[in-house]
């Protein structure tokens, strides 16, 4: 049989999908065990023990000095921001997205102005955040947000146009003005995929949110990744990643169950 | 009302002309062309009225000298060759596009240059709203106009509304998937549910394009009763753009054929298409609906069945 027409069982599709990650933790953890027999003191490949150890201290551990748990706090500073920046873009993004792409008046200047911002690297424009926002939260939600909103904006602005024209003359033949139309044919139509782009654009919101934290922040994940760098303790920053990741993918298939749950006539509308 | 009488009386020798002249196999121009004026100098007070209109997209003439008069009521069926322009001229009727020349008045009045509530609308695909239940799909036209602010009703007004559609829903044959997604139910259904989402709105025209182009044969043919059934019930003037000739004939009062009456083989788009032939059929579903508009309104309204008897 061609390998193309090869498809895995139940069970062997489970295997598969385990199999590179067992094959990750196995080389890891087998590196790391030679390294540390080498040399006890290595802090490149910490073993499971140390890295559990690391985590028990953080995140289940009063700091005896500010009486909190880094951990949790790191967290829910880092997952604030986030949210805020996200939250802020999908809305701003909703907006410039559907006024671009259904109002042909708004989206001779839109259309154009949002191709060229969004070409515009963010963190090079870090330090301008930083000098017109401060030091404080507002310069790290503002770069999530100008991060991801063109971005968000410009492919609602294309998903908007792909909405048929019938469908929008249908309405006016329906008695729609422009804003009801927008309210109850276009929005209800683009919020499906809207979740589907900020699934896409999660990756380089965390991405800008570390890079901030990096730069200029007393809490936060990735400012613990960065504090603990002089140290070289693989044993804060590994699980500190995994956390990360693990957030991220949570996010993703939350939005994806979202997605599900409030447009199920999205799936079949696509056909 | 008399003059409707005549009308149909005027149209009927009209008929026999038309029938003879194709007999004979005289069909010239010329002919054509004074048969398609015809109807337009039989009705006074038209409802529709179609004065030299021209439509052109840069060097590109579609249509030319359109002139016509359509009576109200009329089921007029338009066909021709693809890219000859009947569903531009669909697309001008509905207020999509405006005409480059001319002018279309409806009652009297000019046409509004934007698709409004007078006029529904069936395209062959994407009528209907994918994010919507069938039944919200139809009483989303009973919304809209009442609520400007949020383009939706509440409470009593919405269970009104909902009701409302729900009856027009069952009328179209739909009255067992209320609440289903029009991604779930067949091409034939959809239609049936964009027909129903037009006809709540109660417009004075119905404009179809190539409305049952993707649909089985047999489809097809409940659809073409549905439809018939729908315009004797409503005295809707139906504008219907068809691929189909059979269908053509056998739905239509008028059937309009769309087609270029000059040719420049070095400048295929220099001349746009015209109505070379303007055909009245059907008379007695035609005589029919004339005697009916001849009786007091009060007898009409207040004798539903009779008056179906009568028009089925």
């Amino acid at each position: 049989m061609r390998l193309i027409n090869r498809h895995p069982d139940r069970a062997g599709r489970l295997l598969l999908v385990l199999l590179p990650f067992a094959l990750l933790l196995f080389a890891y953890f087998t590196a790391s065990a030679q390294r540390l027999a080498d040399n006890p003191n290595d802090k490149l490949l910490p073993s499971a023990s140390q890295m559990i150890a690391a985590v028990d201290r953080l995140a289940f551990t009063e700091d005896k000095r500010t009486g909190e748990y880094a951990f949790w706090q790191d967290t829910t500073s880092s997952l604030t921001r986030l949210g805020m920046g996200i939250g802020i873009a999908a809305v701003v993004g909703l907006c410039l997205g559907i006024a671009a792409g259904i109002l042909p008046l708004l989206r001779a200047p839109l259309s154009p102005l949002l191709t060229v911002l969004s070409m515009v690297p963010p963190l090079a424009i870090l330090p301008i955040l930083f000098i017109v926002f401060g030091l404080g939260e507002l310069s790290k939600v503002m770069l999530i947000v100008i991060g991801i909103t063109p971005i968000l904006a410009r492919d609602l602005e294309q998903r908007a146009r792909e909405i048929p024209q019938e469908l929008l003359i249908k309405a006016q033949t329906l008695g729609a003005s422009t804003w009801t139309l927008i309210l109850r044919v276009v929005l209800p139509q683009l919020l499906p995929r809207l979740l589907i782009a900020l699934r896409l654009v999660l990756g380089s919101a965390w991405l800008f949110l570390i890079a901030a934290e990096a730069i200029a922040s007393t809490d936060g994940l990735g400012y613990r990744i960065f504090l603990v760098r002089r140290y070289m303790a693989m044993d804060v920053i590994l699980p500190y990643v995994v956390w990360i990741t693990l957030l991220a993918w949570l996010m993703d298939l939350g939005l994806r169950q979202l997605t599900r749950l409030c447009f199920p006539w999205y799936e079949g509308a696509k056909a | 009302m008399s003059d409707k009488k005549s009308s149909a009386v005027a149209s009927e020798s009209l008929a026999r002309r038309t029938e003879r002249s194709n007999r004979n196999g005289q069909v010239v121009p010329e002919d054509c062309e004074h048969r398609a004026t015809q109807p337009a100098a039989r009705a006074v007070g038209a409802f529709i009225e179609v004065k030299n209109v021209w439509q052109t997209y840069g060097d590109q003439t579609v249509l030319e000298r359109l002139n016509l008069s359509i009576a109200e009521g009329e089921f007029c069926t338009l066909v021709g060759a693809s890219g000859c322009g009947k569903s531009t001229f669909l697309r001008l009727l509905l207020g999509q596009e405006r005409p480059s020349k001319g002018e279309i008045l409806l009652g009297g009045k000019p046409l509004a240059g934007e698709p409004d509530a007078s006029r529904g609308v069936v395209f062959q695909r994407y009528s209907v709203f994918p994010h919507l239940r069938v039944l919200d799909n139809v009483a989303i036209g009973l919304e809209l106009p009442r609520s400007a602010l949020l383009g939706r009703l509440f409470g009593s007004a919405k269970r009104a509304a909902r009701e409302q559609a729900a009856e027009m829903l069952q009328k179209v044959g739909l009255g067992h998937a209320l609440d289903k997604y029009p991604s779930q139910l067949s091409g034939g259904m959809q239609q049936r549910l964009a027909i129903a989402q037009a006809l709540i709105m109660k417009p004075r025209v119905l404009l179809l394009d190539e409305p049952f182009g993707a649909l089985d044969p047999g489809i097809r043919k409940d659809m073409h009763a549905l439809l018939l059934e729908l315009w004797r019930e409503t005295g809707l003037t139906v504008f219907m753009v068809t691929h189909d000739l059979a269908e053509g004939f056998s739905l239509g009062t008028r059937l309009m054929v769309f087609d270029k009456t000059r040719n420049d083989p070095h400048a295929p788009n220099a001349f746009g298409a015209r109505i070379t032939y303007d055909i009245p059929l059907n008379e007695d579903r035609r005589a029919t609906r004339a005697a009916l508009d001849t009786l007091p309104a009060h007898l009409t309204d207040s004798l539903p069945t009779a008056q179906q008897g009568v028009r089925a």
